[in-house]
């Protein structure tokens, strides 16, 4: 599957596509084909696919590939350059791609001859799926991709300098088990990299053999399931209490797969003082980049934590693991006194976090949530309870407003037979809404709720928190656009709630809709903040629960 | 504080590029360069002076750049380490003499000669070098062209006198 845009330098690429098994889904935008190939990727674990022309064709597509790369997603972004001969001279949708897709890219091709392409294309695939997972460009002046050339078995013969290692070492192992054993409270701090390794089954079972609580970054929601007895939620700048709290008085905190980002950290002098770490990635460049490490781990988190797992039951049986009373009496009762929470009145207005509830009572949790970036993303992470990995796709590390409606595409794309629903916000909404157009014409039916409170919200809510509540250019008005007759228009059905109490009927409207995309305008309170919140460059000791802590 | 890297990368289009903007994304700033074929067909090294507090993200960074094949960080007390450098200096009839013998002295050589300047090659360490520099400053220094700086590991028990020669 390909998600992409023709144009005069690809058009030789796109010609043999009509002949070709491959589907191609057309979007209406290529940064909107590209969210969509990381929707594909982050929903399915494959390496997406984009494609693009020359020029603003390929510009167009360097907010997806900084976001594929933030977030350590597959992806090969294949780009029609100018032809060779006419490269440098600024010819008619010329632009210097590979040098811009440098630092937004895990590696960049410029192909110069066709009989190159087996190995380049074999070779990005490669590099994009192994290791840590990231973005990759290949683009192809029209010359090549207009040349003959003779198909010979691609080779990795190429990439000399290129060796991920995929194994811990033992003597990190068994000094990271002793470690573990030893302590009194641990956390285990999960990031996306467990996600990315498939590594799901095996945190489960370590947690439960060392008895340690679990928290998960944004990238991480679904690695484990938020109702197990040792789930405490997402930690950071919106996390939960416990989890957030947690780290802060962990002995030792075992990092898997997570890069220790400042939204996590808050102040990093002051985060997990009184912890020992234990760090284990795939890209040893993230160990010790934010905070020293006792213990670094390189390797693949799927099979570190199996070796972790191992070690420990050489050493006694799964059964006999430690008590650690004190520990997690404390985070039960943190649980207890500090809960995520919000009030909704029965006259309304709506919150987002209800309506999350609500989607989440009528369909047993059972579906792929996409988001945007803002307040609505951190409600949709703190009140979906997660229990599958690849049930969450957002955008974290670079926080791409308008994500939602294509990644939601895409996902759906790769996963036909599953819900896919996206919560987006009506900012975010406008950035990328006309590809909803992509997902009526190609019979790719999402879900996507719109929450309205006629703003940016969480800019919004620095400004009221910040900037002495001086709103500056966060009020997008509530009555343009008309998001039904705008979903309409595109050929989804669009519908509308701003009580309460039409939220399940709406939501039981959608469902039933299986044929076309379906829109929710939701109403929500314009005034309503999302906490908990540790304030920018904060301690995450200082946990703000509500307004009233400020 | 300085630190010499020495780069071992594939010699393929665009490499130095990828090298040299990831220092600039990651805020480090290249004091000098160098970069050259290798023995080997299709390696290059690239010898980096970088001004960092410490090199070990650097390293890591590098390692990152799938082009990148070896890194190896040359501390100053086991590495050779050598510059070239061209100089033209104010000169007259009068000094001439004296500068040429201060050339030599550092076994730089003449290389081009008008009625009021004298040019000089000089290569060495970049101690002996700015040494050289600050004899003939006084004359007055109308040009000055460096190279990056080359090293390699040292393998020899040289000691250091010796290499100072």
């Amino acid at each position: 599957m390909i998600f992409g845009i023709p144009g005069g330098a690809i058009l030789p690429a796109y010609d043999p596509m009509l002949d070709s098994p491959i589907r191609h889904i057309l979007a209406r935008h290529e940064q909107g084909a590209g969210h969509m190939a990381e929707g594909y990727a982050m929903a399915t674990g494959r390496v997406g696919v984009a494609m693009a022309t020359s020029g603003p064709g390929a510009t167009n597509l360097i907010t997806p590939l900084q976001n594929a790369k933030m977030d350590s997603t597959p992806l090969v972004a294949i780009t029609g350059q100018v032809a060779s001969s006419a490269i440098g001279s600024d010819a008619f949708q010329e632009a210097y791609t590979t040098g811009l897709a440098m630092h937004c890219t895990k590696h960049s091709y410029l192909v110069t001859d066709a009989e190159e392409l087996p190995d380049v294309i074999h070779e990005a695939f490669h590099l994009a799926s192994t290791g840590r997972p990231g973005p990759v460009l290949v683009d192809i002046p029209k010359d090549v991709l207009n040349q003959n050339t003779q198909w010979t078995e691609p080779s990795l013969a190429g990439l000399p300098g290129y060796k991920p290692t995929s194994h811990g070492h033992p003597k990190q192992i068994r000094a990271a088990v002793d470690l573990i054993e030893s302590s009194e409270r641990p956390v285990l701090y999960v990031g996306g990299g467990v996600i990315n390794a498939g590594a799901s089954g095996e945190l489960a079972e370590f947690a439960e053999i060392i008895n340690a609580p679990v928290v998960t970054t944004l990238m991480a929601r679904g690695a484990f399931p938020d109702d197990h007895r040792l789930a405490l939620g997402m930690p950071g700048m919106h996390g939960t209490y416990p989890a957030t709290t947690a780290i802060q008085n962990a002995d030792v905190l075992v990092a898997l797969g997570a890069r220790f980002d400042d939204r996590v950290t808050g102040k990093v002098d002051a985060f997990a003082p009184h912890a020992k770490v234990i760090h284990v990635d795939v890209d040893p460049a993230e160990i010790g980049k934010v905070r020293n490490t006792e213990i670094p781990i390189v390797g693949d988190a799927r099979l570190v934590i199996q070796a972790l797992i191992d070690r420990v039951l050489s050493l006694r049986d799964a059964s006999k693991a430690p008590h650690r009373e004190p520990w997690i009496a404390q985070l039960e009762s943190w649980k207890t006194t500090h809960p995520l929470s919000y009030e909704q009145d029965a006259d309304g207005p709506i919150k987002t976090q209800h309506f999350v509830e609500r989607l989440h009572a009528l369909t047993g949790g059972e579906a792929v949530i996409v988001s945007g970036v803002g307040q609505h993303q951190m409600w949709a992470s703190q009140f979906w309870g997660f229990s599958e990995p690849r049930s969450w796709v957002n955008s974290g590390g670079l926080g791409t407003m308008g994500f939602a409606v294509p990644a939601a595409i895409g996902a759906k794309a790769a996963r036909p037979d599953d819900l896919v629903f996206a919560l987006d916000g009506d900012g975010c909404f406008q950035m990328t809404f006309q590809e909803l157009i992509t997902a009526a014409t190609e019979g790719i039916p999402v879900k996507v709720a719109v929450f309205n409170n006629g703003g940016y919200g969480m800019v919004k809510q620095w400004q009221n928190l910040f900037y002495d509540g001086r709103l500056s250019a966060t009020d997008l008005g509530t009555t343009v656009p008309d998001y039904p007759g705008l979903a309409e228009a595109m050929g989804c059905v669009g519908l509308r709630v701003d009580h309460p109490d039409q939220i399940d009927v709406a939501i039981e409207k959608a469902l039933a809709v299986e044929d076309r995309p379906v829109v929710v305008e939701v109403v929500t309170d314009p005034d309503e903040m999302c906490f908990p919140m540790v304030p920018a460059g904060g301690s995450n000791d200082d946990v703000v629960m509500g307004p009233e802590d400020l | 504080m300085q630190h010499t890297l020495s780069v071992t990368v594939e010699d393929k289009p665009g490499v130095l590029a990828r090298v040299s903007a990831m220092f600039s994304n990651r805020g480090f700033n290249i004091h000098s360069l160098a970069v050259g074929p290798t023995h080997v067909e299709g390696r290059s090294r690239i010898t980096l002076v970088v001004d960092a507090p410490e090199l070990e993200q650097l390293k890591k960074q590098l390692h990152k750049l799938v082009n990148v094949i070896k890194v190896q960080e040359l501390s100053p007390s086991e590495t050779l380490e050598s510059e070239v450098m061209l100089v033209r200096i104010s000169c007259d009839p009068a000094t001439r003499g004296e500068i040429s013998d201060t050339a030599a002295l550092f076994s730089a050589r003449m290389i081009d000669l008008s009625p009021n300047t004298i040019t000089i090659e000089a290569s060495g360490t970049p101690q002996q070098l700015a040494s050289f520099l600050e004899h003939v400053r006084p004359y007055g220094i109308v040009e000055l062209v460096k190279s990056g700086r080359v090293a390699v590991k040292k393998l020899s028990d040289v000691s250091p006198s010796l290499r100072e020669r």
